[in-house]
């Protein structure tokens, strides 16, 4: 169905959904890469209005990409629930951004309409939000998962503990792990991107991992990021898998290249559950994704890259994961090309993970090539923390030097937990006081000695 | 050496930036202005550019044509919005027609000071080997504002066997210096990366570029034998190959 909006005397004529979506959202690199972005900020403003008028519930006749051609949109379709969407079916998009931002609009009305909403319905309401109205509701949502302890409380900030190594050498690894605990990281996980998706070497890191987290008793759970596959070998060899990963994306062609699709997961989401190893929950799944890839893997049917990137939250929701982050600023400037669109998709990210339903985090991250430094870094983290992120990255000195980009720093989470008033994982809090954590000297507390990781 | 029982210690292990020390929650001034000295480095050379006339005086041995081309990206800024237009080269570009050789292109990619650094001492080797191998190598190329692809748009120019494109690889905040070489038998318009082969960090620290002088030798007679580069074409140099 075609929109039209005036603009003065211009008439503005959107063929359909997809396409006035995409004209409405605010400006980044990628969309201009796939030629779909607006023309003019004046096209961009009259799709906005567009779509401010638009029902909610036309999202539930009309895809973005046809039903017949992708798993993710059956997915969409078919788990939407209309009873949790009975409270906002009359709402315009514009009706629902106001809601939204209404005192009567708390936690638990969050909660329980996060089954009721679509990814496109949310991604829309989002292209005519500013960042504070982005940070406002996103402070409201509270997605509580559960492994070895407890994620996402109202007032809680976690953090990745994330001690990658370019050879994924265990002493390495271990280093860098004990100066991210001693530095208040690893609630949300401690977990090694690796080096190579070789099995053996998989395998050589979860068990150094959780020879590591049973020294010193720490109530966390690891994950290496190798690809599904490579993990449920690894399971199947009986390697102590806490939590499974996997980058996943908002249309089944970019799910394809990345070697995955539905069936596969959840066949991987029941293994892993099989293993019942978490103590305190069965949140056993952790998810990466990130604006730009269905565009990069050339399966992104015309869709704007945030648009999709909301529909890779369908995805991840289908599996009850215990953490899942956007890796906002990691794919290249030719999507996001400097630190104000990257601020901008990340609090758009995370508003659209949390109003899903997800333990939304964020890698708040840049690479050389885009126009970002550390400013931009600390503008987004400091937003997020205020928006109540669920968790963010910790890497040594913010250099990670295995994949060669920027993330945040065990200091930035001391810094965001500090300004903004956030504090661990509860049980996570209770072991770092039990270890004699957070001095400043520099001498290592006895129960962490490095002997006890095999750093000797 | 002693058990490690000092936060510092832990810098034995791993060369990522552990024990860092604290001024309240923040790094010390120290720390903190070494990472922006490594994230300022790491930005020039991003925008680094080629110094043609300095590589062509280095590569004047080799008594073999050059050409300098610049890719549809045109200048740096649009380079980075668009890897598409990096990848090709304008309309109408001529270049020397040398059938079946192995043509060698120099691209600055994401780092001119990369492969300005480590392009003539890795070609400086690499052409008198393949000569002797009973290759034709040559012309070379140096194309600015270029993707790796855009070899495949000179090979097709140029008629070639197969095409060697050496490009500065994406800088990290430890190496700015850094080559990558890729290879493509019967490069053309259109070929994919599952078709190329890739050395990649050729530099001082890295491989050396007499390593990666070997290895694109020995990944040139297989291509040549197999008559294909990429997925087909396993890595199994043995360790005791040389180049002469």
């Amino acid at each position: 169905m075609a929109f039209a909006q005036h603009i003065g005397t211009t008439r503005y004529v959107f063929p359909d959904l997809k396409t006035l979506l995409a004209r409405a959202t605010p400006f980044r690199s990628g969309d201009a890469l796939a030629g779909v972005a607006a023309e003019t900020a004046e096209e961009r403003i009259a799709a906005q209005r567009a779509l401010a008028d638009l029902p909610l519930a036309h999202f539930l006749s009309e895809s973005v990409v046809p039903y017949e051609d992708d798993e993710v949109t059956r997915l969409i379709q078919d788990s939407h629930n209309k009873a949790a969407f009975a409270p906002i079916r009359s709402l315009t998009i514009g009706g629902f951004r106001d809601w939204l931002l209404a005192d009567a609009a708390d936690s638990a009305t969050l909660a329980a309409l996060a089954p009721g909403l679509m990814p496109e319905m949310v991604a829309a309401t989002s292209k005519i939000m500013r960042a504070a109205d982005l940070i406002t509701v996103a402070a409201k949502c509270e997605n509580v998962t559960r492994f070895r302890n407890t994620i996402g409380l109202k007032g809680r900030l976690s953090i990745r503990l994330q001690p990658n190594h370019p050879t994924d050498d265990p002493r390495g690894i271990a280093a860098a792990t004990l100066d991210g605990l001693l530095l208040g990281a690893g609630d949300a996980v401690i977990g090694v991107n690796p080096a190579t998706d070789n099995v053996e070497a998989v395998l050589r890191i979860l068990d150094m991992l959780d020879r590591l987290r049973l020294a010193y008793d720490i109530p966390t759970q690891s994950c290496v990021l190798a690809h599904v596959t490579t993990t449920m070998r690894a399971m199947d060899m009986g390697a102590p898998v806490d939590l499974v990963f996997q980058s996943i994306g908002g249309t089944e062609g970019v799910n394809r290249s990345f070697g995955v699709d539905l069936a596969l997961l959840a066949e991987a989401h029941e293994q892993a559950l099989s293993l019942k190893r978490g103590s305190l929950g069965q949140n056993v799944m952790y998810f990466e994704t990130g604006q730009g890839s269905a565009l990069s893997a050339d399966a992104h049917h015309g869709v704007d890259q945030q648009t999709l990137e909301a529909r890779a939250y369908a995805v991840a929701r289908r599996f009850s994961p215990l953490l899942v982050n956007s890796v906002v600023g990691f794919i290249g400037p030719e999507y996001l090309f400097d630190g104000k669109q990257i601020l901008r998709a990340g609090l758009e990210d995370h508003f659209c993970g949390k109003l899903l339903g997800l333990p939304m985090g964020v890698d708040v991250c840049y690479t050389n090539h885009a126009e970002a430094d550390q400013d931009d870094m600390d503008a987004l983290l400091t937003c997020l923390a205020a928006a109540g992120v669920t968790y963010v990255m910790g890497v040594p000195g913010a250099d990670d030097v295995m994949l060669a980009y920027q993330s945040t720093s065990f200091h930035d989470g001391l810094y965001a937990r500090a300004a903004l008033g956030k504090r661990p994982a509860p049980e996570f809090e209770d072991w770092l006081n039990r270890m004699g954590i957070g001095s400043t000297t520099d001498a290592i507390p006895a129960r962490l000695s490095p002997a006890l990781i095999g750093l000797a | 050496m002693n058990t490690p029982s000092k936060w510092r210690d832990l810098r034995r292990f791993t060369d990522a930036r552990v024990a860092l020390g604290r001024a309240g929650n923040a790094l010390p001034t120290a720390a903190h202005l070494d990472f922006q000295e490594a994230h300022a480095r790491a930005r020039d050379a991003v925008w680094s550019k080629l110094d043609t006339a300095k590589l062509e005086e280095e590569l004047l041995l080799l008594s073999l044509p050059i050409q300098r081309v610049t890719s549809q990206a045109e200048e740096r800024r649009r380079f980075l919005l668009r890897p598409d237009l990096g990848r090709r080269l304008p309309e109408g570009t001529v270049l020397p027609k040398a059938p079946g050789s192995i043509a060698l292109v120099i691209a600055d990619g994401l780092c001119a000071s990369g492969v300005q650094q480590q392009a003539p001492a890795l070609l400086n080797v690499l052409v008198p080997a393949l000569s002797k191998a009973g290759f034709t190598p040559g012309p070379i190329i140096i194309a600015e504002q270029a993707r790796v692809a855009l070899g495949d748009d000179v090979a097709e120019a140029i008629e070639a066997a197969a095409i060697v494109v050496l490009i500065g690889e994406r800088p990290g905040l430890s190496a700015t210096d850094s080559m990558g070489l890729y290879i493509t038998w019967a490069a053309r318009r259109g070929s994919n990366d599952a078709m190329r082969n890739c050395i990649s960090n050729i530099r001082p620290g890295g491989l050396s570029a007499d390593f990666a002088a070997a290895k694109a030798l020995w990944l040139l007679a297989e291509a040549r034998k197999l008559g294909a580069t990429g997925v087909a074409l396993k890595d199994e140099m043995p360790s005791t190959y040389r180049l002469t």
